[in-house]
């Protein structure tokens, strides 16, 4: 958004030569706000150095593996705010973005230095169905509306649709909070809060890169997910399956699924085991030993009952049609300063097509999933994640017509 | 807002010719006749604007009612020489100074920066809220969050460049300036006095 773009106006015409001497001036100056490399070969670099480009054909926070601090910040757009009032925000929430993915402070950031440490910040957003309805009515996808009805919900509004999401990921919460407050301030004359959810993982560097994370009920949670950078999770979550200005986006289900620790607490181990249909220990299946071993549903045991039960959470969600699964990037919440009464999952669900894929998995789930005894869905919104942006563009650029 | 912009006494030109460079500074109004000028001038050398580019340059967003806002951003002078930035223009608005602030306890004041902003040679110059800055005053028009502005700065040489500044929300960049300018222009009678009360602000384009 204009850096660098210098025009004289003395000869009508860009200078080629005195812009590339400006241009290498001014990036001696941005790397000022870069952090540091580490300086000494051997040393590894600083977790907070490390960066995740917001620009690219996809948007980042995806297909990043997850960093261990999120919050999901939803808006609704003020009643005033037109179809150019939603371009002028997402012009600003995208440089925004793009400067601190840098490491490099937002335009009038009032704290320049929490900037400084990008800590793999990625900044995703989702739009809502009433912010493409009040760009263009006819451009909605037939999918960006609320999930259908599930008999286990208990859904409460506060936690529900809106017009406008950030996804705000990072290994540092510092920069998480940062990043979060520098760009609700570019959202004030648009819009307002509807809610914040904020989700945490293992610390940065805790355990090996790739290690399927833990949900706060002990269990390994994720461990059959498509593989970014295949062609099954190009398909499955990049696939298409809206109009064309969401060509090269996907869309977000955001689940809030409070679990009920305490009652939980109540079930031994064999009993969770077959609660999940897998080992705590390990996530293994109950017919296998290693956690990804393919789950085999029809073993039985001795008396000749399935190991894997019918009411197991894993069967439920096991689904023969390979078109319908979904990518999943959860993060874990809690209310720590309230006693930990109040914890659960952020089901973050990334898929081309919610209808085709999330729809049909959470209705076999919610007719019989033994799991449903301790976990309770109480927020659900759905977004479409348009396609990401070049340096100097925009998320959404295409809905708005370029 | 054109007219406002145009109109300068010969008063007020020769105070801030004095006030700035004079080198910078014709006998007749600017625009066209400046530029020619400078076109001779490259030439037969590198100008100022040539060496000239801003890094991260925003606006503070406001109403025309509210009718005066700063200009922000890194002025980076590319050359081995000092450059000395005298003007500028936004064409939205009536008129436009360069202002340093000073601080005192928590209260700022802004104030015309004389000889305007030098920026050394291979270095660059910060225009901040609360330090130097470009502002705009008697603004025709809202600047809301998200446009853009194309401002114009004249150099010492009469070189001229244009930079594009995002509109931000921003809660400070709330100075006190010392001539109280901005209040007093609100619609005169007539229409033709409406620089008068605050002249000595006007004519930055005169010299």
């Amino acid at each position: 958004m204009g850096d660098g773009r210098t025009r004289f106006s003395r000869r009508g015409l860009l200078l080629g030569g005195a812009a590339a001497g400006a241009g290498a001036a001014g990036g001696a100056l941005a790397h000022r706000w870069a952090a540091e490399p580490a300086p000494a070969p051997g040393v590894p670099a600083l977790n907070g150095t490390l960066t995740v480009p917001f620009h690219g054909a996809r948007q980042a926070g995806v297909e990043t593996p997850p960093q261990a601090h999120g919050t999901f910040v939803a808006l609704d757009l003020e009643p005033r705010t037109g179809p150019d009032g939603v371009r002028r925000l997402m012009r600003l929430l995208s440089d925004d973005a793009a400067r601190m993915s840098r490491g490099e402070p937002a335009l009038a950031d009032t704290e320049p230095e929490l900037a400084e440490v990008p800590a793999r910040l990625t900044t995703t957003f989702g739009f809502g169905r009433g912010l493409v309805e009040r760009v263009d009515a006819a451009a909605v996808p037939d999918w960006l509306r609320p999930l259908p009805d599930f008999d286990h919900d208990r859904l409460d509004p506060a936690w529900g649709e809106a017009d406008l999401l950030l996804q705000v990921c990072a290994d540092d919460p510092v920069t998480v909070s940062h990043a979060v407050r520098m760009m609700l301030k570019d959202t004030r004359s648009f819009a307002r809060v509807r809610w914040t959810q904020t989700g945490f993982r293992r610390a940065h560097g805790s355990q090996a890169g790739g290690t399927t994370m833990r949900n706060l009920m002990g269990q390994v949670d994720g461990t059959v997910n498509p593989a970014p950078g295949t062609g099954d999770f190009d398909r499955l979550v990049w696939g298409g399956g809206g109009p064309g200005w969401m060509e090269g986006g996907t869309s977000l289900v955001l689940r809030r699924i409070a679990t009920h620790l305490d009652a939980w607490d109540e079930l031994d181990r064999p009993a969770r085991e077959a609660v999940i249909g897998r080992r705590m220990d390990n996530g293994a299946p109950l017919t296998g030993t290693e956690e990804h071993d393919e789950a085999d549903l029809e073993a039985t045991d001795g008396s000749g009952l399935a190991v894997i039960a019918d009411f197991a959470h894993i069967r439920r969600a096991r689904t023969d049609d390979p078109d319908q699964r979904i990518f999943r990037r959860g993060y874990n919440y809690d209310h720590r300063d309230s006693g930990g009464q109040d914890a659960g999952l952020l089901f973050a669900s990334y898929q081309a097509d919610p209808l085709r894929q999330f729809v049909p998995l959470q209705r076999r789930l919610d007719e019989l999933d033994l799991l449903n005894e301790w976990v309770t869905a109480v927020g659900s919104a759905v977004f479409a994640v348009p396609p990401g942006c070049e340096e100097g563009g925009y998320v959404g650029q295409a809905l708005f017509g370029g | 807002m054109d007219r406002v912009r145009t109109t300068r006494t010969a008063w007020t030109a020769s105070l801030l010719c004095l006030g700035l460079t004079l080198t910078a500074c014709g006998e007749t109004a600017p625009g066209e006749e400046s530029s020619a000028s400078a076109d001779r001038e490259a030439d037969t050398a590198a100008t100022a604007a040539d060496s000239f580019s801003v890094t991260a340059p925003w606006v503070k967003a406001v109403t025309a009612e509210e009718g005066m806002t700063g200009v922000f951003g890194e002025l980076v002078n590319g050359s081995g020489g000092e450059i000395t930035l005298v003007s500028a223009s936004y064409d939205a608005a009536g008129a436009v100074e360069l202002h340093e602030s000073t601080t005192e306890g928590v209260d700022s004041t802004m104030r015309e920066k004389e000889g305007g902003f030098t920026i050394p040679a291979g270095g660059s110059r910060l225009l901040a809220p609360g330090a130097d800055h470009i502002m705009l005053m008697d603004l025709a028009e809202d600047l809301e969050p998200g446009a853009e502005a194309a401002v114009t700065v004249e150099f010492s040489d009469g070189s001229t460049a244009e930079f594009t500044a995002a509109v931000k929300d921003y809660a400070g960049a709330d100075e006190e300036y010392e001539g109280g300018h901005g209040e007093e222009h609100e619609e005169s009678p007539d229409g033709e006095q409406e620089d008068s009360p605050s002249g000595e602000h006007e004519g930055h384009g005169g010299h």
